[in-house]
């Protein structure tokens, strides 16, 4: 199969054969939800219940605190049994009473026909949806197009680059239409004219799936994709569609571009035409469980319950990661509640489990230079950073990293190259702020 | 839960490739092995001698340094092992052992230790140890001591103890017997490491398969010295490719990563100054060999060429313009 690509990158094993062809299910509800009210990029969301209020399923529980910011809706029936900071977060605790009891703000529509491209942002900020590929960018915000700009362009992205991953190939293959139906929303709503669906050629069923789904529309294209990472990174995947490139500093949106991933697509889709606001998500549970799986969870699940739906820990586990293993969050507690971001939870074991905080030296081998896929020189502005040289390293463009992690991937010395880096991004970001 | 206390809490990414040093050093230390077991088989048991107590050596030195600055893990990763192997491939099969030693010693204290160790010298440590012995011991560096060779070539009869570039000023190429089959073959005197091409090539191939060296470099080295002997007229290209260090510096000193740019346009003028800057000298200087100093004059313009040579960001034209 022909595929496009973008320059540089790394291939690391993807081990998506352990949940690939396993559909998505359900999980069990959890007794007990935990939910952050900040799970999005932006402002946190303005708690309105109080422990003893009885929320149902989809209840507003928090109000979006800004345009950019976004509403949080409990994911089972019961009461608010405490809130409490947790992790440096506010997270409300609500006791799933096990009832079905549902409340949302939202209208079913049958059709797009049905709703104006301002409704369709209405419904999206309604609804608290964000990127749920892991970004979580308030969602609204992407398709309100301001004023002077204009977009020709929706991809969506299926790349699903992170290796272990495979909820958005699940969701191609057994739920191709809500995908596409999200895309036409999302199109409708920023007044696009073209749509194209990029997935990396490891998913030849979902490229099938969703070629014989948007068949008969000559305005949205299939686009196979090179198996490499960082596909699916935003700037990459607009460089291998549209052979085109996001201006450095700048948004997709500057060149006519909106890019939103598959999961993010479907839950547009279920608000739309069920009125469902956005308290549950496709997770991959994987690696060092003995029955991994794609999950259909809700949002506050404690990470320990899904596991344990799992079959729980194969061995004994050393790192429980939230999301992929390329970007992911490593987790300190086991109860901590899965969010809107959370894509998969990854354990590695103990074997698998590597100490990299002893760095050797950087013998210049220039491996992250020709990889980065932004073109960057990883190591020299890792140098930068250690001198405090943060305008130079800035000069560098030290702000364009884009924190895929292939710097430190492909480090034999294991420097910590893009944790480094993100850390120069905060001091540069700290020092703007001072001035 | 009980696990939780035992979780590893660490930054992303959580897996990394299975590259490192040593596997590194292991590889070209692998790569070099072809020239250095022709070097032995050619040059006979003091070659080899010579190319264990440079080794020995230069990991002893390396230990040494290591106790002083109450550092570990350098002595035993390969670099220390590979700078020694590399210091008696580019000294004569029949210096003296000491003076192999000496050299090894000088490469890792001077040419790698005082900068601070491995990652940090401006200066690739062979080349420095051997441009000491040059100094040092100009005579045993460039007596190519035939009685020491394990085998009685008949090109050896007619250069008389001269490597081909130090004789050609001595008899006429075209009468010498010497042809281009045994200098790709590496049937001349030289140094232990140098002489055969074929063998140098079949190790640098090993390593661009393994992607641990780099193209760019040998490609504009050895391209810039064909060109400009060309252009020059001086015995040509082919011979000035086979004959000396050429090679072994193209392939194997000027692809040393911590002494030559990052950039992949850095790595291209890198190459070329190189490439400028042995036939240069060559052909107008004072030595017959120009290979060393090329490089590691070239070393020190490594930080001023990454530094123009920044590789344009992502994105960033369409910003500014």
């Amino acid at each position: 199969m022909e595929a496009k690509t973008f320059q540089q990158g790394i291939h690391p094993h993807y081990n998506k054969e352990l949940t690939n062809q396993k559909p998505l299910h359900r999980a069990e509800d959890p007794e007990e939800v935990l939910i952050p009210i900040q799970q999005h990029i932006g402002a946190p969301a303005q708690l309105i219940v109080e422990v003893g209020d009885e929320v149902a399923v989809g209840e507003k529980i928090a109000e979006a605190g800004g345009f950019v910011s976004a509403n949080i809706h409990s994911s089972v029936a019961g009461e608010v049994t405490a809130i409490e900071e947790k992790n440096e977060q506010v997270v409300v605790k609500i006791k799933n009473d096990g009832s079905t009891k549902q409340k949302t703000n939202l209208e079913a529509h049958d059709s797009l026909a049905d709703v104006t491209s301002s409704d369709i942002r209405d419904i999206i900020q309604e609804a608290g949806i964000v990127g749920l590929g892991g970004a979580t960018f308030p969602s609204h915000v992407k398709v309100s197009i301001p004023e002077d700009k204009n977009v020709d362009t929706v991809i969506l992205n299926g790349a699903e680059c992170e290796p272990y991953l495979t909820i958005d190939h699940r969701m191609m293959v057994e739920m191709a239409e809500k995908v596409l139906f999200g895309l036409e929303a999302i199109m409708k709503a920023a007044d696009a004219q073209k749509g194209y669906i990029g997935i990396e050629v490891n998913k030849p069923d979902a490229i099938e799936k969703m070629r014989e789904i948007t068949s008969d529309q000559s305005n949205i294209e299939v686009v196979p994709l090179k198996v490499k990472y960082p596909q699916g990174g935003e700037k990459q995947l607009i460089e291998s569609v549209l052979e085109k490139e996001v201006p450095s500093g700048g948004l997709p949106l500057d060149i006519g571009v909106v890019v939103n991933n598959i999961g993010t697509a479907v839950a547009i889709t279920e608000a739309i035409t069920e009125g469902k606001n956005l308290f549950e998500r496709a997770v991959t549970v994987t690696g060092a469980v003995n029955n991994p799986q794609n999950l259909i969870a809700k949002v506050g699940t404690p990470i320990e319950e899904l596991i344990e739906q799992c079959d729980g820990f194969k061995g004994q586990p050393g790192k429980v990661i939230m999301g992929g293993p390329m970007t992911g969050k490593a987790q300190n507690r086991l109860d901590n509640p899965i969010t809107k971001g959370t894509s998969g939870i990854l354990v590695l074991d103990e074997e698998e489990t590597k100490d990299y905080s002893e760095a050797g030296p950087c013998i210049r081998c220039a491996n992250c230079v020709d990889v980065c896929p932004i073109n960057l020189v990883p190591t020299r502005l890792v140098n930068l950073v250690k001198e405090d040289m943060i305008e130079e390293a800035e000069e560098d463009g030290l702000m364009d990293c884009i924190e895929c992690g292939s710097c430190s991937y492909v480090c034999p010395s294991n420097i910590e190259l893009v944790q480094r880096i993100k850390l120069g991004k905060e001091k540069l970001r700290a020092k703007k702020r001072e001035q | 839960m009980e696990e939780t206390s035992n979780l590893t809490v660490s930054p992303a990414p959580h897996i990394r490739g299975p590259e490192s040093i040593s596997e590194i050093m292991r590889s070209v230390i692998i790569a070099l092995l072809p020239a250095t077991l022709f070097g032995v088989y050619y040059f006979g048991l003091h070659a080899l001698l010579l190319v264990a107590s440079c080794v020995i050596s230069a990991i002893l030195t390396e230990a040494v340094w290591e106790k002083i600055r109450g550092t570990s893990g350098s002595t035993l990763d390969g670099s220390a092992a590979l700078t020694g192997l590399l210091v008696a491939l580019v000294v004569p099969g029949g210096l003296p052992i000491w003076m192999g030693i000496l050299g090894s010693i000088v490469s890792i204290s001077l040419g790698k230790q005082i900068f601070g160790g491995l990652g940090f010298n401006f200066f690739n440590p062979a080349l420095v140890g051997r441009a000491f012995l040059m100094a040092s011991f100009p005579k045993a560096m460039t007596t190519w001591d035939w009685e020491a060779m394990a085998f009685d070539w008949k090109v050896f009869e007619l250069t008389s103890g001269a490597t081909p570039l130090a004789s050609q000023a001595e008899f006429s190429w075209t009468g010498s017997g010497l042809n281009y089959v045994d200098l790709f073959l590496g049937k001349i005197g030289g140094c232990i490491g140098e002489t055969s091409v074929a063998a140098l090539v079949i190790g640098f191939l090993y390593l661009l398969y393994k992607g641990y060296a780099d193209w760019r470099i040998p490609t504009a080295y050895l391209g810039s010295v064909a060109l400009l002997t060309t252009v020059l007229g001086s015995r040509g290209p082919i011979f000035h490719l086979l004959a000396g260090g050429v090679v072994i510096g193209a392939l194997f000193m000027a692809t040393d990563m911590v002494t030559t740019p990052v950039t992949k346009n850095g790595r291209w003028i890198f190459g070329l100054g190189c490439g400028f800057l042995t036939v240069l000298i060559r052909i107008y200087g004072g030595y017959p060999e120009g290979t060393s100093y090329a490089i590691l004059l070239m070393n020190m313009f490594v930080p001023l060429i990454d530094q123009y040579t920044l590789p344009q960001v992502y994105g960033e034209v369409k910003a500014n313009g």
